[in-house]
């Protein structure tokens, strides 16, 4: 007999710790997704707007998944300057008319990509919103220009149901 | 270490020691010999103790009224304040007893940086007292969450949002850390149940770190290793519990002064405003005891390495036994180390200056250099200074200079005769 035979007692062995470690990690991971989103928060995935009081040069700011969302009706000058920015200027480099479909709506979430922070209308160095915990600037199409954050503001899936409302989410 | 061989006088206390030694660790406790030239520096282990107490009861108590919920939980501190009887007594004194637990720990840390304790054999002494430093940031930050203020949401939101840094899971990991797409409900809750636990955490983590401590028993503020027990110790009772008890009383003075007289001038005026996701305050700082971490963070003008830099700011306390290659352990005989430790202790309270300031300007500048004096305090000048400093000759033992014979009483008489 050789003496590096496995033996009974060296599969039990194996067995039993294979077995425990799976059954650990099974027991495990319902304790760690209990913290991922629920479905009542899932269930709160869309909301709709009416838009039809905003005129040009303003924006008004909804809650949608707890957090602001920006709807900007931009004026002519401010999507003249948004579309006459070259890419190799951007940090996060994205066509305006990626971002906003129809020129005169931009809809993006107001959260600033740095720390989360919500960022001010109308204030920083290119015309469109200004964070103040860090000192983020952000273009009149919601693109990062200056400061900390890496990414531009990002725009959610929505659409137009009619004329006067956006449907977000 | 003390004697193994202790009795319980009593019948009783010997049946009860024989099942269970509780007798012995008391005995163990009150004779354990303490070096007799411990300074004041040294009272802070005792007024932690007392600091992570006061925390526990008077938290429990404010969880007898307080709701932790979105809804309800500003509500209920404001009720805590009006209605309850004494609450606002209570309160005053947890919230106080945050920033009164941190001032101790920094100078229980600076005291250790000074003296070298965290030189071996005391390394692990050193990590868990830095274990417990960070549960006490992590608890603190998440009680200041609870009475759900503006400072409270916005903080909520600045601090989760560093993990969003982490490159392919940072997402998953905030949304996972708030239990939806923002800090609300859920998340107020979950920070609730961890405020809770983290002290109770803290509190085994106590009883190790003076259990470590017990093993090569304490530095002292020549640095050197002493004979246990020896004509250079003294019992702990009640010597030590004397110079303890009358450090603590001290100390409450100042931690009355704060409660009573000035329970606000810590916090933020902006959290007596209740959380509102559309809005963030103008300027959002955290708590003064945070705040050169956070001057660190906004350094840095990278969001992922900004993260790196604050944590490693923090964890490299940890290596710091390995990163002080002196053998020495007292400043006291190391007169270039000496410099370099007032020097960080200025470049800190510096970074907590700005950290307050607006990052920008003169102050962003600031806080850059302070930065990279920090980390070349720790990555540099200790590696390096090991080896190049002329340490001054180190006493035989505590007694000595005191009564004569030692190398360092002949210089410092010389000095003496210089000056006549």
């Amino acid at each position: 007999m050789s003496e590096k035979k496995t033996k009974r007692r060296d599969f039990l062995f194996t067995a039993t710790t294979a077995v425990g470690a799976v059954g650990a990690a099974a027991v495990v991971w319902p304790m760690i997704d209990q913290m991922n989103p629920d479905a009542s928060v899932k269930a709160l995935a869309s909301t709709e707007v009416d838009v039809s009081s905003l005129t040009p040069g303003n924006t008004l700011t909804v809650l949608w998944r707890g957090k602001p969302v920006f709807i900007r009706r931009r004026t002519q000058e401010e999507i003249d300057e948004a579309r006459a920015v070259k890419m190799e200027d951007l940090i996060h480099p994205e066509k305006d008319e990626d971002r906003a479909k129809n020129p005169e709506w931009l809809v993006m979430l107001g959260v600033c990509t740095h720390l989360g922070c919500v960022p001010l209308n109308d204030k920083g160095d290119y015309n469109g919103w200004f964070c103040p915990c860090h000192g983020s600037h952000y273009d009149t199409s919601g693109r990062i220009r200056k400061g900390p954050a890496p990414w531009n503001m990002e725009v959610p899936k929505y659409e137009f149901v009619d004329a006067n409302t956006i449907k977000i989410g | 270490m003390s004697n193994h061989d202790y009795r319980p006088k009593s019948k009783v206390g010997q049946w009860f020691n024989d099942r269970l030694p509780l007798l012995t660790l008391a005995n163990h406790l009150t004779d354990y010999p303490t070096p007799k030239n411990l300074n004041y520096w040294w009272t802070f282990g005792g007024i932690l103790t007392f600091c992570l107490i006061t925390q526990i009861v008077t938290g429990l108590t404010l969880a007898m009224h307080y709701i932790a919920h979105a809804d309800m939980a500003f509500e209920s501190v404001e009720h805590i304040m009006r209605d309850v009887n004494y609450g606002w007594l209570i309160r005053y004194i947890h919230a106080n007893g945050a920033s009164m637990f941190f001032l101790a720990v920094y100078i229980h840390i600076f005291r250790s940086l000074f003296y070298g304790s965290y030189k071996a054999p005391r390394e692990i002494i050193w990590i868990i007292g830095i274990i417990i430093y960070l549960l006490m940031m992590a608890a603190a930050f998440m009680g200041y969450v609870l009475p759900w203020g503006q400072m409270s949401f916005w903080g909520a939101t600045v601090i989760t949002n560093l993990f969003s840094a982490i490159p392919l899971v940072g997402e998953g990991i905030v949304t996972w850390l708030w239990g939806g797409y923002s800090v609300d409900n859920p998340t107020l809750t979950r920070f609730f149940t961890l405020h809770y636990l983290i002290p109770f955490l803290i509190l085994g983590l106590v009883v190790l770190h003076i259990w470590a401590l017990h093993v090569p028993g304490n530095n002292n503020p020549v640095g050197i290793d002493i004979k246990k027990p020896s004509k250079d110790t003294v019992p702990f009772h009640p010597y030590i519990v004397i110079k303890d008890g009358f450090a603590l009383l001290m100390f409450m003075i100042v931690f009355a002064f704060f409660v009573f007289y000035a329970p606000n001038i810590l916090g933020h005026a902006d959290n007596y405003i209740e959380a509102n996701p559309m809005v963030t305050p103008a300027h959002i700082v955290p708590e003064w005891y945070l705040l050169p971490f956070y001057a660190i963070l906004r350094s840095v003008p990278d969001k992922l390495l900004g993260v790196v830099a604050m944590l490693s700011a923090i964890l490299i306390l940890a290596v710091l036994p390995w990163l002080d290659t002196s053998k020495i352990r007292s400043a006291v005989f190391r007169p270039l180390y000496k410099q370099f430790y007032w020097i960080l202790v200025a470049d800190v309270l510096i970074l907590g200056y700005v950290g307050a300031m607006p990052a920008e300007g003169l102050y962003l500048l600031i806080a850059r250099v302070a930065t990279a004096y920090y980390f070349l305090h720790f990555l540099v000048i200790l590696p390096v200074l090991g080896f190049k400093e002329k340490t001054l000759p180190v006493p035989l033992s505590i007694t000595e200079p005191v009564l004569g014979g030692s190398p360092n009483l002949a210089a410092a008489r010389n000095k003496e005769s210089k000056i006549e």
